[in-house]
């Protein structure tokens, strides 16, 4: 494998994590927007809340770690892809912003009304952001792409069956991983009520995501027959680990046996990464640039690796004491027996 | 068409870095002070100080949070608004954005930490999972900050025209221009950080509230920016000369020197127009000196490139580089007021004229900060690689600019406003209740919402 090939797995694995913790993030906001306003929706955001707050920074910076390594790594993809796909990126960024901004203030706002619309704007942009992301990876895998500055189209490059299937793909797996993580979560805060809750909503995301998955196919074969093909072709291993890794969480959601439907959720949604990874090899915008060509000079990439490599010495260690010290806080606290007893609306204040 | 897309792109560019760096800056140098309070709060058993430091870290958690928002933009920015300079030369300068990133991950993932930690680890233990954030701050600030030196300064990369197929990271790294951007824009993040806070509590004692917290949140911030601002004024000067060796350009735009000549006189403010500066106060043969310790130093001039590699809006250009030294001048007057107001009475002078003049020293600084990114970015303009790409050559062919430059700088204003009113709401309530309970980004504190009644225990 040359330099240029394992800048390109890094690239993917910083997507991969982003689209499983981000992603899961993305699907809170779903969630918390789903859950209705008012006493109703109440519980289930105190939840998401709960869940999602003290980690939820480390898990969006894996997307400026994926814009880096594209821009250091692959600088005329990365000046191809932000230019022609000019609206969706600047959409997404906007989604961006303002579900930043509404997470920031959700908790720190003044008055309710105040909290409820940071609320609402984080939950409506944690929609919009991936779904535009996806619309990118459709008008990508779709090779609607040119190498070059605004060198495709700026609409129909986005605006097309394919790209909107695999943004709506986006939305659902989104929406999936994070109920199928809530479940968990639920579980440690003893909210059998919320387990119920989001266990449903797991298993009809996850038959929505497997249905658009399959509607994804079926739209590749026809507009993006490249891609296609190696999904059936290298990929398909990949392509049935992800179906298996599905059906299992189907099973283990259906059987009350949650513990391990986080992992094979994630498993089910890294695989179609890797798969669609693996069908474009060895392109990067698949019949338009190859992973060799957009390279960067040799010495480029091997500061790229040698950074990862710290990175792998420096930050997951200290990711890996940021997660032992909440996780390890939440169990403790959670197992206090007192919120048993305290009235309804007490457990749940701030 | 193409002209217009510049010209949108480049206030895109300028408003959305004019907003970060306030943040950027905060975030490199709010957590200093907030374990500065840390450090003395634990050593000398001084619970206002931790205090201090427990509310300067709810405030670095919400800056921190935005400023990663705004960060997330302008790393969107490289592609959506400069794809044609990121395309090229991504390659060349994306490793230390790389390095950056490294560096931010620390920083978020010890904030994090930190903001959790206050209940939750043993105090020592505490104090020392702020310090990587402070650690990072440093790092990611140089990092940065050495990629717009190599903008300035290119060099590690061949060929020097078409694509980029060998780079040197080193050269890259430690370009000319690093040894004096760096530690220029490092010193006016804590100058910046320790002017602002200061003036919030200067604000509060002029409005009465004299408390011990007050005068703490005064001080230890206040003490900090004094004491780096004559630091800060000795590097610019050495940056100025600098770049009037390795930018003779920009630095005749920032003084406004049309004709290369010698005895050039030295212009504070007035208008810069192509025969000569009308207006302002000259000093006959001041810039010279300045330039070379010698009044027959020569100076290069605007005239000595063509029109179209001169930078625009010289005026703009001169009276910003002035207004940044002459803030900084006078607020090393206010570090010696303090300064020998300690050595006197062992205090910060008492008089309402020292408040009022710290309360307006935050606002000064960050104008100053504005200024003098003014200078470096459109000094080296119409280059965004300075003789190398032009900026024109660098944006996108999309269209549409204006239309995101609209809606960007209506939501940043949004997002400006909620900041404020957020903090001052969570120093509001502070104050009134002392009630620290003030949830934020990364707080752990918020309730698990615990099984329903109606489920009963199980």
């Amino acid at each position: 494998m040359n330099r240029a090939d394992a800048v390109a797995i890094i690239l993917w694995i910083g997507a991969t994590l982003y689209a499983i913790f981000g992603g899961a993030d993305f699907g809170a906001g779903l969630w918390s927007l789903l859950a209705g306003r008012g006493e109703r929706g109440r519980r289930p955001r105190a939840l998401i809340d709960w869940a999602i707050g003290p980690v939820w920074e480390a898990n969006h910076v894996w997307l400026i770690f994926v814009l880096v390594v594209l821009w250091t790594g692959f600088s005329s993809a990365f000046e191809s892809i932000f230019s022609t796909l000019f609206i969706p990126l600047c959409l997404a960024a906007l989604g961006i912003v303002l579900r930043g901004s509404g997470f920031a203030f959700q908790h720190t706002a003044r008055r309710a009304s105040g909290r409820a619309l940071a609320a609402t704007i984080f939950g409506l942009a944690s929609v919009l952001t991936p779904f535009f992301m996806g619309t990118v990876v459709g008008a990508i895998a779709g090779g609607r792409v040119p190498v070059g500055n605004a060198a495709g189209d700026p609409v129909t490059s986005w605006l097309n069956p394919l790209s909107l299937v695999i943004g709506a793909l986006f939305v659902a797996t989104c929406a999936y991983l994070s109920a199928v993580f809530l479940v968990s979560d639920a579980r440690r805060a003893r909210a059998p009520d919320l387990e119920r809750y989001f266990g449903t909503r797991a298993l009809v995301s996850a038959i929505v995501t497997g249905a658009l998955a399959a509607a994804g196919l079926v739209v590749l074969r026809s507009d993006a027959r490249f891609v296609f093909d190696g999904l059936k072709g290298d990929a398909l291993p990949l392509v049935i680990l992800s179906v298996v890794c599905g059906s299992a969480v189907l099973v283990l959601l259906r059987r009350n046996a949650r513990r391990g439907a986080r992992v094979f959720a994630a498993g089910a949604v890294a695989c179609v990464i890797w798969a669609w990874g693996v069908a474009q090899h060895p392109y990067l915008l698949p019949q338009k640039l190859t992973i060799a060509a957009a390279a960067a000079p040799s010495a480029t990439l091997t500061s790229l690796l040698v950074v990862f490599g710290v990175a792998v010495l420096v930050v997951l260690p200290a990711l890996g004491l940021l997660f032992t010290l909440v996780q390890r806080n939440l169990v403790r606290e959670t197992s206090t027996p007192t919120t048993h007893d305290k009235p309804h609306a007490d457990t749940l204040r701030r | 068409m193409l002209a217009t897309t510049l010209q949108a792109a480049r206030s895109q560019m300028a408003f959305t870095l004019a907003f970060h760096i306030i943040l950027a800056s905060l975030g490199v140098a709010l957590p200093a002070l907030m374990l500065i309070a840390n450090y003395r709060g634990l050593r000398h058993q001084d619970a206002e100080a931790l205090k201090l430091a427990q509310r300067w870290s709810k405030a670095v958690a919400v800056t921190f949070a935005v400023g990663a928002v705004t960060g997330t933009v302008l790393s969107f920015e490289f592609g959506l608004l400069w794809p044609a300079f990121t395309g090229r030369f991504g390659e060349v300068f994306g490793v230390l954005f790389a390095i950056e990133g490294l560096f931010f991950f620390v920083e978020a993932i010890f904030i994090a930490i930190y903001i959790f930690g206050w209940k939750h680890l043993s105090p020592w233990t505490h104090f020392w999972t702020g310090v990587p954030v402070v650690i990072a701050g440093l790092g990611g600030a140089f990092s940065v900050v050495a990629v717009n030196s190599w903008m300035n300064q290119p060099q590690g990369y061949s060929p020097m025209t078409g694509k980029v197929t060998s780079v040197e990271p080193l050269k890259v790294i430690f370009n000319p221009a690093v040894p004096y951007e760096v530690p220029h824009m490092i010193l006016a993040a804590y100058l910046v950080t320790g002017f602002l806070v200061a003036s919030i509590y200067a604000v509060g004692m002029l409005r009465g509230r004299r408390d011990r917290i007050h005068r703490l949140g005064l001080l230890i911030p206040l003490t900090v920016a004094c004491i780096v601002t004559p630091i800060q004024f000795a590097v610019g000067d050495t940056a100025a000369r600098a770049i009037a060796k390795d930018q003779p350009i920009k630095f005749a735009g920032m003084e406004c020197v049309q004709t290369t000549s010698t005895d050039v006189t030295e212009y504070i403010y007035g208008r810069c127009t192509s025969s000569g500066v009308k207006g302002g106060i000259g000093i006959p043969g001041f810039d010279s000196f300045l330039v070379g310790w010698s009044t027959s130093t020569q100076v290069v001039g605007l005239d000595s490139v063509t029109p179209d590699d001169r930078p625009p809006d010289n005026t703009m250009l001169h009276w910003a580089f002035d207004t940044m030294v002459g803030i900084c001048t006078v607020l090393i007057v206010l570090a010696l007021w303090l300064g020998i107001g300690w050595w006197r009475k062992k205090d910060f002078p008492q008089s309402k004229w020292f408040l009022r003049a710290t309360a307006a020293s935050g606002v000064l600084a960050v104008v100053a900060l504005e200024c003098g990114w003014i200078v470096t970015e459109v000094g080296r303009q119409p280059w965004i690689v300075y003789n190398v790409m032009r900026t024109s050559d660098a944006v996108t062919h999309a269209s549409g600019v204006w239309v995101t430059f609209g809606l960007i700088v209506a939501l940043y204003v949004a997002l400006g406003a909620a900041l404020i009113i957020t903090l001052r709401a969570m120093s509001r309530r502070w104050r009134d209740a002392d009630e620290d309970d003030v949830g934020g980004p990364y707080d752990p504190e918020s309730q698990a919402p615990g099984p329903a009644l109606a489920e009963g225990p199980q």
